[in-house]
């Protein structure tokens, strides 16, 4: 099955670039990123730049285009895995091992996928 | 057919589901990868056999007519859905789902249903599905009494007093959730985490059912602390090698043994030291000393098995006055220092109040932070102030309890206690 994990952290605890803890930071997404390949399981994955740069269309009744991300909360959507596991518990042990000191991973199986046309 | 042999077949109908129901779906589940479509069929062939035994009469083997015809009625429901899944192939292949089969399992020609025991792996897999994480607690408690425990929607919606609909609603989701999430039949590798979730949860049947009792007029209930009984006998029969498990069940009987002297004829609650402890069930606590000294000799210590100690106390304590409290103060100290849990160190410092009177218990009871909202912290306080002489600190502690408490029978307790320190009393 294929599952994907939405990574929502807070912002403001990511180490900044050129520092050692970026190092160790990346060392890690590296390693892990790694280890999904080697496991059979990568299938694509990514991080985004921060929520700050976001723009939210609103499609609806009244369209609208809204500066920042549709949620104000403090732990935002900020990378994704798509991945491929035998089962929900495997994919929950995968996502169990990103890299992060904290995190919130939400695991959702995919349902379908859009072609490539 | 007569009267009274439709009578006995719908009889039998009842007990042989409540019986297999757990094993069959388990089988069935593994068999198609698939326990939505196990239970569905499951029911199916209960819908059957309900119009066919007292027709026809009950078959030779119960058990093993319900299994094949629930199969059949598996293989049906799958091709149905493969006739369906073709049809969608031809003219919209872009909505088939990701991740679904490409065939139909393949059939696999059936062995007779075997003896019990033969299907252990099976039945754990299914017992374990039913507390996955991966569930909410209703849901894990829903499942466990529906696929594990064979018992209906209405049955269990009565039993936590939810409407039926709600309940219906709530095994729906949860059986869609395991099969589009993808939660696996499996027995993990961690096992200990999942034994503790599942423990959890039949404890927590338990409590339920424990409570109801001083709720009379519900006769027509399914009787929660027995079925927990039973499926806690299931898991010790499943989980050898875990301790707990058997303490846990220890636990059970000994409160179970208590079920006929827990309420007086009013419904109104008696309190353990007020307890006619002739009529306490002899053969109960028996089984509970069995399960425990099962558990302890394993050399594994942990909550459960100190709790069944301490419950083992009481119980062979023949007159309230023989209880040794030292001895479980000396357990409380034990589980307080595995679980750090306030309410745990409130019966604590009520042990203490009975070894060593009710200013040490008072003292105890005062370092306790955290269990301001909890009626019993305030009832226990209240009886230890009343015991110490402090009377309107007692009285107002009852009426912080009377604030806070919810069931019936024990506020109609509180009310009691606080009109014997009503001011006149004074």
């Amino acid at each position: 099955m294929q599952y994907m994990f939405l990574i929502h952290t807070d912002e403001s605890v990511a180490p900044s670039p050129g520092t050692p803890e970026f190092d160790a930071w990346l060392g890690g997404w590296v390693a892990y990123n790694q280890s999904l390949v080697a496991g059979g399981n990568w299938i694509d994955g990514g991080s985004l730049t921060p929520a700050a740069t976001a723009t939210t269309v609103r499609i609806g009744s009244q369209p609208a285009i809204v500066d920042g991300p549709f949620s104000e909360a403090k732990e935002q959507f900020g990378g994704f895995y798509l991945i491929e596991a035998a089962d929900l518990d495997e994919a929950l042990a995968l996502a169990a091992r990103i890299p992060l000191a904290e995190a919130s991973v939400e695991v959702r199986p995919v349902a379908a996928r859009a072609l490539g046309v | 057919m007569t009267e009274h042999a439709r009578e006995q077949a719908a009889l039998l109908l009842a007990r042989v589901s409540r019986e297999h129901y757990g094993r069959i779906v388990a089988l069935l589940a593994r068999r198609f990868s698939d326990v939505h479509l196990a239970d569905d069929a499951m029911q199916d062939a209960l819908v059957q056999a309900a119009e066919a035994w007292p027709r026809d009469g009950a078959p030779d083997n119960p058990a093993a007519w319900l299994y094949t015809v629930a199969r059949n009625h598996a293989i049906d429901l799958l091709r149905r859905d493969e006739v369906r899944r073709r049809r969608l192939a031809s003219v919209a292949p872009e909505l088939l789902l990701a991740s679904e089969p490409e065939e139909v399992p393949a059939m696999i020609d059936d062995e007779a249903y075997g003896p019990a025991g033969s299907d252990d792996d099976e039945r754990l897999r299914l017992l374990l599905l039913c507390c996955h994480p991966a569930l909410d607690r209703d849901a894990q408690v829903a499942l466990t009494l529906r696929l594990v425990g064979g018992l209906t929607t209405p049955e269990i919606a009565a039993a936590f007093l939810v409407p039926e609909a709600t309940m219906a609603q709530r095994i729906v989701r949860a059986k869609r959730k395991i099969r589009d999430a993808g939660i696996p039949l499996s027995i993990p590798a961690d096992l200990s985490s999942r034994v503790s979730a599942l423990l959890t949860v039949l404890y927590l049947v338990f409590n339920e059912g424990y409570l109801a009792r001083s709720d009379f007029g519900a006769l027509d209930r399914v009787d929660l602390a027995e079925e927990a009984i039973r499926l806690t006998r299931v898991a010790v029969d499943l989980l050898p090698d875990e301790p707990e498990a058997a303490a846990l069940l220890a636990i059970e009987l000994y409160a179970h043994s208590r079920r006929e002297t827990r309420a007086d004829g009013a419904g109104d609650l008696v309190l353990l030291a007020d307890q006619d402890r002739s009529r306490w069930d002899g053969r109960l606590i028996s089984a509970g000393d069995q399960a425990l000294g099962a558990a302890l000799r394993q050399g594994r210590p942990g909550v459960y098995q100190v709790e069944a100690l301490i419950a083992s106390q009481h119980a062979h304590a023949r007159v309230a006055a023989d209880t040794d409290w030292p001895r479980i103060v000396t357990l409380y100290d034990q589980l307080l220092a595995m679980t750090g849990s306030p309410v745990v160190a409130l019966n604590r410092a009520l042990a203490i109040a009975m070894a060593d009177g009710p200013g040490a218990g008072l003292a105890a009871l005062d370092r306790i932070t955290g269990l301001d909202g909890y009626h019993l912290f305030h009832a226990g306080r209240a009886e230890l102030l009343l015991r110490a002489g402090r009377i309107s600190e007692a009285r107002a502690a009852f009426a912080r309890s009377l604030e806070l408490v919810a069931n019936p029978a024990e506020r109609r307790h509180l009310e009691r206690r606080l009109r014997t320190v009503a001011p006149t009393a004074e």
